[in-house]
């Protein structure tokens, strides 16, 4: 660690270092987050600007995209006899698994009275959001008639039919539903108090409005921090299984189809570790640079860093284990057309997708086992963006490869993507950072007063100890 | 499965192919013959029953001619034979005989038409012209020809094989198709004699997690394809495009893998690559009882009907595509583009497009799922007739599908299985009968008779044994 609280005399083994970094009272962190929302729209830094025009240039490439699609069909795309669903359903798991991390973070580590997640929770449940946002967009442009995708939703209608309430696919829309809902709302819920904060701070009069309004006239009441506590607790208690069920839902599209490949009942605990490491991997991703750029390193500390870390080498451990199990269980539940697949996507044509996936999932990680790696800015950014690669890769080769080579050899086929694969998949991310961006600029990026809950109070050292009365929350609404 | 085993025929090709010394035949086309049906856009679409190529004839070449000339597929060749000669794409073929290379009439025709090429309207010409290297001295077969390989590959459209094949591929391939309890059946006439159910094996004891409901309470419409009449000869996938509306895609949408063929025959081959055992099998909706896509489309666009039909319906199709995957049979087809524009859009007066469709049946439109009906609406047909004649039963034989008029064996038998004394009920409980896949519990409604092979025994090469794997 490269500091260490003060009132630490020497670090043993049971000690841990503090929440943050130097010397912090709540008047600096508040002033810390808040300036990176503050500056008035004339001032607003280049390096943002650049980003923005970047990131929005891409979201337009999207919006090209969709609407070539719209006006052409789905033919646009490389999607074929057999393999009907290819990147767009690719993408979508791939976005929906990095929407986990957030929720995690701020729910499960919240009832584990994780208090490091603090720094952090509020970052990553915006980019669960986006990332919801953009895993939402897949499926919906994925249909041939998209306008009539409202069929999908159990809404009275003329025709007096239900949706097939034995497809996954619907399961899939109440789940991921269900989940952005409920992650919307606590993620929100959570920020109130902050908005607060950035209302009274508020200079000019359009964003004392803006923010008063999404403040729902906070006050800081000790009722209202009542009130508040106990509804963030609810809400967490109600978050933590959607955080396990989304993706095994997800997960049964797949394993409840009779798809060599994808017929295994090891994918709900294999796609919801697979989320949790990609969406970890994400966080670090975007922590890192965010980080740096908003001058944060004082509230983000490696300490925080080095936690995702972990929880990365854990998960794609995990991962990694499932990859070997599939192997196992294809031999050894005697079934051909499996064993097959198993072998074909190790070894036959799309051996090469299989192998990124293996190196960048299972192989890369494993250097978080050394502190250094763990520390190390460099190593962990690299790190981050190979498992970024190889869990896009590992929903390419579950969807692709086991679509590609069923049952009937003469129905096999090669899948290639088009341009338009390629520029929808680059234009999601335009909207995943155009969104990130306007977060970073115009909200509390850190959950400033979970964070004071969390510091030593004024005076004493100790980080990790909760202020006496349990959650008692810091003083809030101002300066 | 074992390899078939080749005699040694007194007439074989000489054993070392000699480019220069190369035989050319020239070979009426299984589409077009000569060129008189190159403008017709569905037999262009045919898939040949060998090659599987479609909008396209080529330079047919054995695996080990094309090894010994250094040949791959699609490779660009120039053909020089008598002074004339022909650039066309070289197309790996098993079963063309060594040394040989064989070409298909009937195409690079440039006044065919709108379709097949028209010099005065800039259509292009469909495939090669092998006339150019044809004279009346020699019109079938000539010799003396020799091939000059370029670097140049050309694209073929084929709807299946549709790249080159590994090794992993080729294995599992070869052990699932053939072999007695695989995808296609076959015994020897002394294997039927011995155990003549010998096709109805099924690999697992078979369990279902709920009650059936009852998906016959009017008909059990059921169809049996006899795998020993079939020739394999594409009347059927015409038939049925013909009555079904089915669109033609074009070449470009085939190699994509986008036919839309509802019936397709799957040829394999088995044995020695150069002298091999050819298998057909007609493939269509199985119609499957316990049906996979049912359950996974969620918006119950594909269901049960009463006559214990898979209904698709149109209307209600948003287009994911789910059923398609959980398909064993990858039976089903998905309009990924709206295929029937070139006929509404640039010809919206053509009096082609009267006569073209059906008007019996739907035409379907850009993102929607379709397949195999068991032509419905001739079943609606034969079912009014009978009910307005008295009410009275529908006739064993009075509803005929269009692929079952088409076939010319007569391979194709339907009818209900409700009747125990029908044609299809007899044939359906055969003991030759068998449904492909049955271990997935799909329970599907057409059988196949599997077929029995008798060559004769004076012929070199008369084994058709099978392993049992």
């Amino acid at each position: 660690m490269t500091s260490i609280d003060p009132t630490l005399v020497e670090e043993r083994p049971g000690d841990r270092p503090p929440i943050l970094d130097g010397p912090n009272d709540y008047a600096s962190v508040t002033e810390d987050v808040c300036r990176i929302a503050e500056p008035p729209v004339t001032q607003t830094p280049k390096g943002w600007l650049m980003g923005f025009a970047l990131a929005s240039t891409i979201l337009l490439v999207l919006g090209a995209m969709v609407a070539h699609l719209f006006l052409t069909g789905v033919g646009v795309w490389g999607n074929r006899s057999p393999v009907f669903w290819g990147w767009p359903i690719v993408n979508f798991v791939f976005w929906v698994g990095i929407g986990h991390a957030g929720t995690l973070i701020s729910a499960i580590l919240f009832l584990f009275r994780q208090k490091w997640r603090t720094s952090i929770n509020r970052f990553a449940e915006a980019m669960t959001i986006f990332a919801v946002m953009c895993a939402g967009l897949f499926p919906g442009i994925h249909v041939g008639r998209v306008w009539l995708a409202y069929y999908l939703f159990p809404i009275p209608n003329q025709m007096q039919m239900w949706p097939n309430f034995r497809s996954p696919l619907l399961w899939d829309v109440f789940a991921v539903g269900t989940y952005a809902t409920v992650s919307l709302l606590f993620w929100y819920m959570g920020m109130i108090p902050d908005l607060a904060t950035l209302r009274d701070r508020a200079t000019s009069k359009v964003r004392r409005l803006a923010y008063g309004i999404f403040s729902l006239g906070w006050t800081g009441s000790n009722r209202q921090w009542h009130r508040f506590e106990r509804a963030y607790l609810i809400l967490a208690a109600l978050a933590t299984p959607l955080v396990l069920s989304v993706h095994s839902v997800v997960s049964f599209d797949f394993a409840v189809a009779q798809l060599p490949g994808w017929h295994t009942t090891i994918f709900p605990p294999y796609f919801v570790a697979g989320a949790i490491f990609s969406g970890f991997a994400m966080v670090v991703t975007l922590m890192v640079p965010a980080r740096q750029f908003f001058g944060l390193k004082r509230i983000v500390t490696v300490r925080h860093l080095e936690a995702m870390n972990k929880v990365i080498l854990a998960t794609g451990t995990m991962v990694g284990y499932a990859y070997g199990m599939e192997f196992f269980i294809s031999w050894y539940g005697g079934n051909p057309a499996e064993t097959f697949t198993f072998v074909n996507r190790a070894f036959g044509p799309y051996a090469w997708a299989y192998w990124i996936m293996v190196s960048c999932n299972v192989l890369a990680p494993q250097v978080f086992w050394f502190k250094k790696a763990r520390t190390s800015i460099p190593i962990m950014m690299v790190v981050a963006i190979f498992v970024n690669i190889g869990m896009w890769f590992e929903r390419f080769v579950i969807t692709v490869t086991s679509l590609s080579r069923d049952f009937v050899p003469s129905s096999w086929g090669y899948f290639s993507p088009t341009w338009v694969d390629v520029l929808t998949l680059i234009g999601s991310f335009g909207l995943f950072f155009t969104l990130f961006l306007l977060f970073c600029r115009f909200l509390p990026t850190v959950a400033m007063a979970e964070v004071k809950a969390a510091m030593p109070e004024p005076g004493h050292g100790h980080a990790e100890r909760p202020p006496a009365g349990g959650a008692e929350p810091a003083p809030e609404g101002g300066r | 499965m074992r390899g078939f085993e080749v005699g040694a025929p007194e007439d074989a090709a000489p054993a070392e192919v000699v480019n220069g010394r190369l035989e050319l035949c020239f070979i009426p086309d299984s589409r077009v013959w000569d060129g008189r049906f190159a403008n017709n856009a569905w037999l262009q679409e045919t898939p040949d029953f060998m090659t599987k190529l479609v909008w396209d004839n080529a330079a047919l070449v054995s695996p080990a001619t094309a090894e010994a000339l250094g040949l791959r597929n699609g490779q660009v060749v120039t053909l020089e034979q008598g002074g004339r000669s022909l650039t066309c794409a070289a197309y790996v073929m098993p079963g063309q005989a060594r040394g040989s290379i064989g070409i298909a009439l009937g195409y690079g025709r440039g006044a065919a038409g709108r379709v097949g090429g028209d010099a005065s309207a800039e259509v292009a010409p469909v495939g090669f012209d092998a006339n150019r290297l044809r004279n009346s001295a020699a019109p079938d077969a000539a010799g003396g020809l020799k091939v000059v390989a370029t670097r140049d590959r050309y694209k073929f459209a084929t709807t299946q094989d549709m790249f080159a094949i590994d090794a992993v591929g080729m294995a599992e391939r070869e052990k699932r198709v053939t072999g007695q309890h695989d995808l296609v059946r076959e015994a020897s006439l002394e294997e039927y004699r011995a155990d003549p159910a010998f096709a109805k094996y099924v690999s697992v004891p078979l369990l279902d997690l709920w009650e059936r409901p009852d998906v016959a309470v009017r008909h059990a419409w059921g169809m049996t394809i006899d795998l020993g009449k079939c020739t394999g000869c594409n009347a059927c996938v015409v038939g049925c495009q013909a009555e079904n509306n089915i669109p033609v895609v074009g070449k470009e949408q085939v190699s994509r893998g986008r036919i839309m063929h509802w019936i397709r025959i799957d040829r394999y081959f088995a044995g020695d690559r150069d002298d091999p055992r050819v298998v057909n099998q007609p493939l269509a909706c199985q119609q499957c009882e316990n049906a996979p896509c049912e359950q996974v489309c969620p918006v119950a666009a594909t269901t049960h009907n009463q006559d214990g039909l898979n209904d698709m319906v149109y209307n209600r199709c948003v287009g994911t595509r789910y059923c398609a995957n959980n398909c064993p049979y990858k039976v089903r087809r998905f309009n990924y583009l709206d295929f029937h524009d070139d006929l509404d859009k640039h010809e919206p007066d053509l009096d082609l497009k009267k006569m073209a469709y059906n008007p019996e049946v739907t035409v379907r439109w850009r993102g929607v799922m379709e397949k195999c009906t068991y032509c419905v609406q001739r079943i609606q047909a034969g079912r009014i007739k009978a009910k307005r004649e008295g009410n009275r039963e529908v006739k064993d034989g009075e509803v005929v599908t269009a692929c079952q008029q088409a076939c010319p064996t007569e391979a194709i038998v339907f009818g209900d299985l409700k009747q125990p004394r029908s044609r299809v009920s007899e044939l359906a409980a055969a003991p030759r009968a068998y449904q492909m896949l049955a271990e997935l519990n799909v329970d599907p409604r057409t059988r196949y008779l599997a077929r029995v092979r008798n060559p004769d025994p004076a012929l070199p090469k008369a084994e058709v044994k099978h392993d049992k794997h």
